[in-house]
């Protein structure tokens, strides 16, 4: 046991194990082969699993406001609480669920974007030193990865809608930035603002910010695909999924981008750079003009 | 700095080194000599004695401030001359971002090190007495106003132009027609307004289409030019920036077009929407066009919330209701945005019209 | 120094000039020119040096700049925008900005010593007011500062217009949607503004106009301005605050030579070093940010600079109020925010020196400054500008409060149509109450002297706080207010009413005068004591004796 330990902690040792489960992994997959129809059924049933995994945890998460067959559900007076969620897709929950809008804590203007329900939680760290927190952390994090592709295939199933998409259409490095500069100010920045810093909407609504803390390429793929909560639909007829491939290259840029000119001042444009300028410039000119026009220092003098 | 702790503050504090004298103070504002002049008998100017060993120190700090200004400034001529031009010179952000800080860093440093060692110069080492100056009447005396009014009015007499009115007339009159000939020479300032205000390109684009046998002009997607069938846009909720098809080829000032012509494209669910009266075949299924320029003063009108339908304009925050042809329900716009009559031609959205009045803010002849 | 000879290298000079100009006479006259010292009295010192800079700065980006609309393709090093399409003036910014070493930072200097120059002018201009240092002789000086001010706002309007970014845009097509609203002349004004339709015209001539005007005419001008400022400034002598040895007659400070000289230097210094500051370490107008200017597009929080921001705020919280009558249309929802709230505050302050000439009746001149609190009407009036001015500007950036405070939009712009007016007048009566508090604590202090701390038993067993007697210089403080009297009845000797004051205008007048004065506190000195207050000495005149360090500030 003690080698092992030893072994376990030399440098190549994570290869090892990462090409010893590749080839445990072609062994199981050439042993299943040859009778695909075992694996159908065995993957069959596991699709059952997992879509029953996903209907509970709607039960459990989402059916108490959106309805127990994802219906929506209204007030006494008609007015809708929740909306339906059939024909949302895939796409609508892996943003909604996954930014931690919903499940929603309580009714406000606006859902807030905050941490995932632990269910949910696919952002929990995993780096540990200790092998078992690592393990657990780890082992959690693919669970809330696994539940949250089974409550997608769910609602997916329930109504139809757009998919997630692919790594591939929401990397950043495959866009064309000039495009996507072009299209994010006319159709993006009057809300989220030339740099994707937010904005101000009617009635206590507002224009989340964009920046790397806020929203991963794919969640800004996935609001435009399904435009959530006062957010319009961008369908990918209307913005290609190129143009909107562009969109992401460019708003990443851009928020990764350091000020050249110093500090950005929030990068909200004049209304800070005002105030800095009054602060800060007059501030210390007012210092500076105090300090000349003090009263010479007395013990200068001869008395 | 040290020596600023108590000496720091406005100067019209009690200045404890006055003379302590025994009348009672009158109001400075009184016209009158408040300060005895023989208090200050010395020569103005005439120095004060410093304490040699502070002043000694004065000296070296005031040196070391003026040797750290120097040294920045040589560190910013170093730094252009020696290290930002490597790799062929600046480029892009990252090195625009270091010759900022450099340089500026440098340039802030030299100036206030100077203003600081000048600053410490004149308060521990000039030596200079505050003095005592009259201020002098301004205005001439009564004799003065009137000789020069003798004399101006002396010369007007001499020169005539109080006794020859002819004179006097027919140089305004020959002077009056130069004064106006600037301002007629400002008027190729610019064209006249005529109807310019009042057709987009949209007007323009449909004649063209039609005249071709077609029934309108497509609508397309601003940035990609793709033109748009009805089933691409189907999503309600949706928007987009679109353009009549062609307007970058072939307008004549694309910008000043693009500027008239610029629209918004929403999906208002057809159950929300509420077309207005005469204008019921303007809309295909909720999809309705409305311009983008604010009849305000002409900013983009852009924040379509697709929960409340309003479309918000981000400059001045006037808000309408797509569902209600454009209605204000908010803000200084004192009017709808127009709305472009929409169509269906080989499944593709078409624009069978231009807008039916003038897009923008108002102008007197709007009507 | 008794036998003065002055080293070569100036006397060579000096007599030079002064063989061809008679120089020395002037230049011997003014050397020891005084100078009184306050610290307020520097902030007009920051608008010039910033000016300066501007100058300096504006100069070294001309080199670079194209004032074009020539449509093109960006092809330079930041590589966000390149194959973008846009002007010239936008390209040859970020070529500045990217490709001119130091070209950021003089772009940063210059619009950061804008900022300075304004926000200094109105420091400047609100030092002015509140001392009463515009009164008379200095009443052209103040219409001279006002002049530059409003010129400083649309030379920073055409300045920042110039690289021609989305932003700027953005202020350019407001600024056009304003002028097009002119009854009668607007769609020419506009037309002939830029050469045609916005944003191009028929030849691209927009940029080009405002360069010249942003780089020729308009600080030509301002520069003229400064200078007759300057000079008249120098040739009237500064006024002085009121301390003990400053009176209407004499100036007291210290010499222009060597003193004040090196003072001014050294704060021109400090003002450089700031801009450079903030230029390197805050970056100011990111164009390359905001992208080309495209008629179609927006960004949320589009606000203008600062100065521009009292036009904005107007601008957002008027109601919609149009009139279309007779085939014409009459924008009022335009009209009257653009013009209005300027007007008010520009307009105001070009009469107000005359206004309260003629409303006190005192045509002398004042070198001596009046104390805030010493002038009640006129502080409260002066701070009801100022929140008029600054609640109008804190509604043109009303979208980047709702934001930042998660406030509704909509509550924000009734909040700020309901302060605008209610705000000003509650600034006034809480400005001139504080003012007169602060007069009958002057008029106390006066009377009976500073609170010593120290209790004394007197011999029938009562205890009172000493009250020691204000020293001399707090005193001439003190003493500095005038009684506002009212005027004298406004009839002579023979029965004949003054001129002024008859007919409805003489009735507001003395009205007016009436409001001025009623409630005035004199501050004066009583030669006995009162309340049983053992004074130091019982002789007002006998303060000989006291130790000044007795008054702590």
């Amino acid at each position: 046991m003690k080698r092992f330990t030893a072994w376990r902690r030399r440098p190549w040792a994570g290869y090892a194990v990462v090409l010893a489960a590749l080839a445990a992994i072609g062994v199981i997959y050439a042993g299943f082969t040859p009778q695909s129809d075992r694996a159908e059924a065995a993957n069959a049933t596991q699709a059952a699993a997992d879509l029953e995994n996903g209907r509970q945890l709607y039960n459990k998460n989402c059916g108490s406001c959106h309805g127990l067959n994802a219906e929506g559900t209204k007030d006494a007076k008609g007015k809708p609480i929740a909306p339906s969620l059939l024909g949302v897709g895939a796409a609508s929950v892996d943003f909604q669920v996954s930014t931690g809008r919903m499940p929603a804590m309580n009714p406000g203007a606006q859902m807030p974007r905050k941490k995932p329900v632990p269910d949910f939680d696919t952002t929990i760290r995993t780096d540990y030193a200790e092998p078992e927190k690592r393990e657990a952390a780890e082992k959690q994090k693919a669970q809330a990865e696994k539940n949250l592709a089974d409550l997608r295939e769910y609602i997916q199933k329930l109504g139809g809608g757009p998919e997630v998409p692919p790594a591939s259409a929401v990397d950043p490095k495959g866009g064309d930035v000039a495009v996507g500069g072009k299209l994010f100010r006319t159709n993006c920045a009057q809300c989220h603002s030339f740099v994707g810093s937010g904005g101000a909407l009617t009635g206590g609504k507002y224009a989340p910010p964009l920046d790397k803390n806020d929203v991963t390429p794919t969640q800004i793929y996935e609001a435009m695909l399904t435009g959530p909560q006062a957010m319009p639909v961008f369908n990918d007829t209307t913005l290609t999924p190129k143009d909107k491939q562009a969109i992401i290259a460019y708003l990443v840029q851009t928020r990764e981008e350091p000020n050249p000119g110093g500090n950005g001042l929030g990068r909200i444009g004049p209304v800070s750079e005002g105030l800095a300028g009054w602060l800060v410039g007059i501030g210390l000119l007012v210092l500076a003009a105090m300090w000349i026009t003090a009263k010479k220092p007395k013990k200068l003098k001869k008395s | 700095m040290s020596d600023n702790n108590e000496t720091a503050g406005p100067v019209n504090e009690p200045r404890e080194d006055g003379p302590v004298r025994k009348v009672g103070t009158p109001s400075p504002a009184e016209d009158n000599t408040l300060l005895a002049q023989e208090e200050y008998p010395a020569p103005a100017g005439a120095g004060e004695e410093l304490d040699e060993r502070e002043a000694k120190r004065a000296e070296r700090i005031v040196a070391s401030f003026f040797l750290l200004a120097f040294a920045a400034s040589v560190a910013f001529i170093v730094y252009f001359i020696g290290w930002s031009g490597r790799d062929g010179g600046m480029h892009g952000i990252h090195r625009a971002k270091e010759s900022n800080l450099w340089l500026g860093g440098m340039m802030a440093l030299a100036f206030l090190a100077m203003a600081i060692g000048v600053t410490i110069w004149v308060r521990r080492l000039m030596t200079s007495k505050p003095i005592v100056q009259e201020r002098h009447a301004l205005e001439a005396d009564t004799g003065t106003r009137r000789a020069f009014t003798e004399a101006f009015l002396e010369g007007a007499e001499d020169s005539g132009i109080t006794k020859r009115p002819l004179l006097r007339r027919t140089l305004l009159l020959a002077a009056a027609p130069l004064g106006l000939a600037p301002l007629v020479l400002l008027r190729d300032l610019g064209p006249l307004p005529e109807k310019k205000l009042r057709h987009t390109y949209w007007g323009e684009a449909v004649k063209a289409a039609k005249a071709k046998g077609r029934r309108g002009v497509r609508l397309v997607v601003d940035g990609t030019n793709k033109p748009l069938k009805v089933s691409d846009f189907a999503s309600p909720g949706g928007m987009i920036t679109v353009l009549p098809e062609g307007i970058e080829e072939n307008a004549h000032h694309v910008m000043n077009e693009v500027a008239k012509a610029v629209t918004i494209l929403i999906n208002v669910p057809a159950d929300q929407f509420k077309p207005a009266k005469g204008r019921e075949n303007w809309h295909v299924n909720g999809i309705v066009a409305y311009s983008k320029i604010c009849t305000h003063v002409g900013c983009p009108a852009a924040l379509y919330e697709q929960t409340t339908h309003h479309i918000l304009c981000p400059c001045h925050q006037s808000t309408f209701d797509a569902t209600d042809a454009a209605k204000v329900v908010f803000g200084p716009a004192a009017r709808p945005l127009p709305q472009l009559p929409l169509g269906v031609e080989d499944g593709y959205l078409i624009a069978t019209g231009d807008f039916p009045e003038p897009i923008g803010p108002s102008f007197w002849e709007r009507g | 120094m008794s036998e003065a000879t002055a080293p070569k290298a100036v006397a060579g000079p000096l007599n030079f000039l002064d063989d061809r100009l008679g120089s020395t006479t002037f230049f011997n006259r003014n050397l020891k020119k005084v100078f009184p010292d306050h610290w307020s009295f520097m902030l007009g010192e920051i608008a010039l040096y910033s000016f300066i800079i501007l100058l300096l700065s504006g100069t070294f980006l001309t080199l670079w700049f194209h004032p074009s609309m020539m449509e093109t393709h960006y092809e330079g090093s930041y590589t966000k925008l390149q194959g973008v399409k846009m002007s010239e003036a936008y390209a040859s910014a970020l070529h500045i900005s990217f490709d001119v070493r130091g070209g950021l930072l003089m772009r940063q200097i210059h619009h950061w010593a804008a900022i300075l120059f304004m926000a200094s002018i109105m420091a400047h201009m609100l030092r002015v007011f509140f001392t009463g240092a515009y009164r008379k002789p200095r009443e052209l000086n103040w219409l001279i500062g006002l002049g530059m001010f409003t010129l400083g706002m649309v030379e920073g309007l055409f300045g920042y217009s110039l690289p021609d970014d989305l932003l700027s845009g953005t202020g350019l097509r407001i600024t056009q949607g304003v002028a097009q609203s002119i009854p009668l002349v607007g769609t020419y004004i506009s037309m002939f503004l830029f050469g045609g339709e916005f944003p191009e015209g028929n030849y691209g001539d927009l940029i080009p106009r405002l360069f010249t005007l942003h780089v020729l005419l308009i600080p030509g001008i301002i520069l003229g301005l400064v200078t007759a400022h300057m000079m008249i400034m120098w040739h009237q002598k500064h006024t002085a605050m009121p301390t003990q040895k400053q009176t209407e007659k004499q100036v007291y400070g210290y010499p222009f030579y060597p003193v004040f000289m090196a003072k001014t230097g050294a704060y021109f210094l400090f003002t450089f070093g700031v801009v450079a500051l903030l230029g390197a370490f805050a970056q100011i107008n990111p164009i390359w940010l905001f992208g080309p200017y495209d008629p179609g597009a927006i960004s949320s929080a589009s606000q203008p600079d600062f100065y521009m921001g009292i036009l904005e705020g107007s601008l957002r919280i008027m109601p919609n109020w149009e009139i279309t009558a007779a085939g014409h249309t009459l924008s009022l929802n335009v009209l009257i925010p653009a013009l209005l709230p300027l007007g008010i505050v520009f307009g105001g302050a070009a009469i107000w020196p005359f206004l309260e000439q003629w409303v006190t009746g005192d045509k002398r001149h004042h070198n001596v400054n009046d104390r805030p609190r010493n002038a009640p009407v006129r502080t409260g009036v002066g701070m009801a500008a100022v929140t008029f001015y600054g609640v109008l500007w804190l509604a043109g950036a009303n979208d980047v409060l709702a934001e930042r405070f998660h406030l509704s939009l909509f509550a924000t712009t009734w909040f700020f149509r309901f302060t605008v007016f209610i705000a000003p007048v509650l600034a006034y009566i809480i400005t001139k109450r504080i003012c007169l508090g602060l007069q009958r604590k002057d008029a106390a202090i006066a009377a009976h002297g500073v609170e010593s701390g120290i209790i004394v038993m007197s011999p029938d067993g009562k205890f009172s706080e000493r009250h020691e007697p204000a020293s001399q210089e707090q005193m001439s403080v003190l003493l500095s207010k005038e009684r506002a009297k009212e005027q004298a009845p406004a009839a002579d000797a023979n029965g004949i009413p003054a001129p002024n004051s008859k007919g409805p205008m003489g009735y507001v007048r003395s009205r007016l005068q009436r409001a001025w004065t009623f409630d005035d506190i004199p501050v004066e000195k009583h030669d006995h004591g009162h309340d049983g207050n053992g004074h130091g000495g019982h002789d007002g005149h006998e303060v000989e004796g006291r130790e000044p360090k007795q008054i702590s500030h």
